[in-house]
């Protein structure tokens, strides 16, 4: 179906001249994008890049069902345009971005306000929506959190325990990545990728590897690509683990949450054992990675593996079987899927409202061409939904990573990339723990990056949460919040 | 039944709880590396091959005088280690290396090539804290991997609670702040204002590359280069993110809790 658009298609992790995206006046080009949309696309990024004194808009899709993405852009625009939230809701935070970003209106947006745009000390949030009445109160918590967590805003509207509304203001932890990436890539680059999401450092880096080796025309060695799946699975096996011991938490149900905050540290050191670091700082390297697992350090990671997984099941089982914790989390923080689709949720959080969406099966690049998994899927879009997503994916990483370790393939694991080719857009996703992680970039006529956007899965799934909260009780909200997990510098960059 | 189930597995892994500090620590990931030492007396006249590879410009040589690498700056990249032709820079796989004053960090002269450690709180505030210190944490613009990192202390296998640290909710009921992140320019007025809520005497200790000076994101306009730049802190702990065992390591420092000379 795809093939009849008018977008400019292109595979994940691949390039194309900047020339060959397709360019329409900016009120065809909105109407398209929509069109798109509407027949089933996903708007995976949306953003403006400057063209003299104008702005250019651009529109990343993904039709999943094609494995197939697609590019187009206007012609160079001030001062407004028509918006595209009007028509899809999927875009209301990127035209929010753009925005305050390049200072361009989109015409009938709903709720035109700052992203994370700073105000001296702290971010302008603009006004709050208010629900007005005698019996209605508001509670406002944050920025700073009552546990060990990131910084966020968030504004209850409730009648009494009944939350009608809930709005999250974030923008608190903007360090300005995007911003320091034109003109890259600078020596400091690939530890701002790393650290763009630091739960999500091997998903970050892995899609900025892909978009520099997609512009040079390279390719990483095999066995790079191998150690890259490796670690993106280890690292969702410790967050998921870490996710789930914390549901039980909040609910709690102490056996698992103690056990599984134990285990996620032995997954985090398992990714220590390849790499030095808990995080996987310093593996993936344009061109392949830093550090190889040889034999016999493969052979030990396989060893610590067996147990750890084994614990982590047991440790599962325990919250499963337990009729207190299933009573706390069903029917609690539902998304329907229909909502899901339209706001255009990625990863574990989709998929536990019955959406079938997982990067490294609908637009495979790297490892993922030749070892798939299983897409784990639920469909009631509740808390318990969510943290059962948690464990399939336990399980299927788990086995993936047995099976890996058990045959890899040979050879280097490094490459020096080269140039980068000038005039060029690059595009790549990776299956983030949370979701879609993508980087697209934008280089100039001498292969520098002329604009570089980064769309971690939270600024998809912030709404999600949102929309979960409607209608819940407001003591319901700590589930609900760790039954997404979203990221707050992965949003504020 | 998981009752019997939990208490069967309960029983077979007895204490998870790690014996150190009163055992030995345990042992860093082989390819860590630890806390980076710096022979300045064996670098070339002239030569600045480390200093351009540094993504962090941790490490500077003016003309004429001694390298100098601030560890406070550094995120543990290694690519000093491997481009300094002298062997002058070298990883000691020393987990130890919280430092109590910002020039503490800073490596190279003689007498300086490796961190000094940090020394214990001094008189009442070590009489106050040293046995139960509550510290409200505040995350300011950092990636959240020291976050998690400080979070793991928590867990069963660290049981910070066993030295009397404990993280409180409220700024009010907190002896001290714990910051990570270069303190973002957004989260400025936040962390001022949760300083000036806790009650004096009180203290800050800044976790992190970011927190200490920004970090990866040094020199973007968008952030203050570490918590010091807006409140003042007692206590540095070095890395991206510090391995759990640093920043224990430098809270039982402070507390005066550690047995081993706080010298070099
Ligand atoms: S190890 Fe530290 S000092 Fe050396 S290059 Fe890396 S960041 Fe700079
Ligand atoms: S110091 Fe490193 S790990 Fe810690 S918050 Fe900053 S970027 Fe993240």
């Amino acid at each position: 179906m795809s093939t009849t658009s008018p977008f400019a298609l292109l595979a994940n992790a691949t390039s194309l001249p900047w020339a060959d995206v397709p360019a329409w006046t900016v009120a065809e080009f909105v109407r398209r994008t929509a069109a798109e949309l509407a027949r089933g696309a996903r708007l995976c990024a949306w953003f403006g890049v400057p063209d003299h004194d104008a702005v250019r808009l651009v529109a990343v899709l993904a039709f999943d069902a094609d494995n197939t993405l697609a590019v187009g852009r206007s012609a160079p625009v001030t001062g407004s345009y028509p918006s595209l939230t009007v028509m899809n809701a999927q875009a209301h935070l990127f035209e929010r971005e753009v925005w305050e970003q390049h200072a361009l209106v989109p015409e009938g947006h709903p709720w035109l306000k700052p992203v994370r745009r700073s105000a001296g000390t702290a971010p302008a949030n603009g006004d709050f929506f208010r629900v007005d009445g005698p019996e209605i109160h508001e509670v406002a918590v944050g920025p700073v959190h009552a546990g060990v967590i990131e910084p966020g805003h968030f504004r209850f509207q409730c009648a009494g325990e009944e939350v009608l509304h809930l709005e999250i203001a974030l923008g608190y932890q903007h360090r300005g990545v995007e911003e320091a990436l034109v003109g890259g890539p600078h020596l400091a680059t690939m530890c701002q990728m790393e650290t763009a999401a630091g739960d999500s450092t091997v998903a970050h880096a892995t899609a900025h590897a892909s978009v520099m080796e997609a512009l040079a025309g390279t390719e990483a060695p095999l066995r790079a690509q191998w150690l890259r799946a490796v670690a993106l699975e280890l690292e969702r096996l410790a967050n998921h683990t870490g996710d789930l011991g914390a549901l039980a938490n909040d609910v709690a149900f102490l056996p698992t949450a103690s056990a599984c905050g134990k285990l996620r540290g032995d997954f985090l050191n398992l990714t220590a054992l390849l790499c030095g670091n808990r995080f996987g700082r310093g593996l993936v390297r344009p061109g392949g990675c830093r550090f190889d697992l040889e034999p016999d350090r493969g052979a030990r990671m396989r060893e610590r593996l067996r147990p750890v997984l084994a614990d982590t099941e047991q440790a599962a089982v325990w919250l499963w079987d337990a009729a207190s914790v299933r009573a706390r989390f069903e029917n609690v923080g539902k998304v329907f899927a229909r909502q899901a689709a339209e706001i255009g949720l990625v990863g574990l959080a989709a998929r536990a409202c019955g959406l079938v969406r997982d990067v490294r099966y609908d637009h495979p690049a790297g490892w993922h061409r030749f070892a798939q998994m299983p897409v784990a899927v639920w469909p009631d879009g509740d808390v318990f939904a969510r943290a059962r997503v948690r464990w399939l994916e336990i399980q299927r990483s788990g086995k993936f990573l047995e099976e890996q370790l058990a045959v890899p393939p040979e050879g280097g694991v490094r490459i020096e990339p080269g140039p980068l080719a000038g005039d060029t857009l690059a595009v790549a996703l990776t299956e983030g723990w949370r979701g879609e992680v993508c980087h697209v970039a934008l280089t100039d006529a001498g292969g520098r990056f002329r604009r570089y956007k980064i769309v971690d899965p939270s600024f998809h799934n912030w709404t999600g949460m949102v929309l979960a909260l409607r209608g819940q009780a407001i003591s319901d909200f700590p589930i609900c919040n760790k039954s997404f997990n979203l990221s707050y510098c992965g949003f504020d960059l | 039944m998981f009752v019997l189930n939990t208490l069967a597995h309960r029983l077979r892994n007895g204490c998870q709880t790690m014996a150190y500090p009163d055992g030995p620590a345990p042992a860093l990931p082989d390819r860590h590396g630890g806390a980076l030492r710096v022979e300045a007396a064996k670098c070339a006249e002239g030569c600045r091959e480390c200093v351009p590879v540094c993504p962090t410009q941790a490490i500077t040589r003016p003309a004429g005088r001694a390298v100098s690498l601030d560890l406070g700056r550094c995120i543990f990249c290694a690519a000093c280690v491997e481009a300094c032709p002298a062997g002058a820079i070298t990883q000691t796989g020393d987990h130890r290396m919280a430092g109590r004053r910002r020039e503490d960090l800073v490596l190279g002269r003689p007498g300086d090539e490796q961190v000094r450690l940090a020394v214990a709180l001094d008189g009442k505030l070590r009489r106050l804290f040293g046995r139960s210190l509550r510290l409200r944490q505040v995350s300011a613009g950092g990636c959240n991997a020291c976050e998690a990192d400080t979070n793991v202390l928590g867990t069963i296998g660290w049981d910070l609670g066993r030295f009397g640290i404990q993280f409180v909710a409220s700024p009010r009921h907190a002896d001290g702040l714990l910051v990570t992140g270069c303190v973002s320019r957004n989260m400025e007025l936040a962390l001022r204002k949760a300083y000036e809520a806790v009650p004096e005497p009180k203290i800050v200790i800044a976790v992190g590359a970011c927190a200490i000076a920004g970090g990866p994101f040094v020199g973007h306009p968008q952030i203050r280069e570490g918590a010091s730049a807006v409140v003042p802190v007692d206590l540095f702990v070095p890395g991206c993110p510090p391995h759990p065992l640093t920043i224990l390591d430098g809270l039982l420092r402070l507390l005066g809790r550690l047995e081993e000379s706080a010298g070099k």
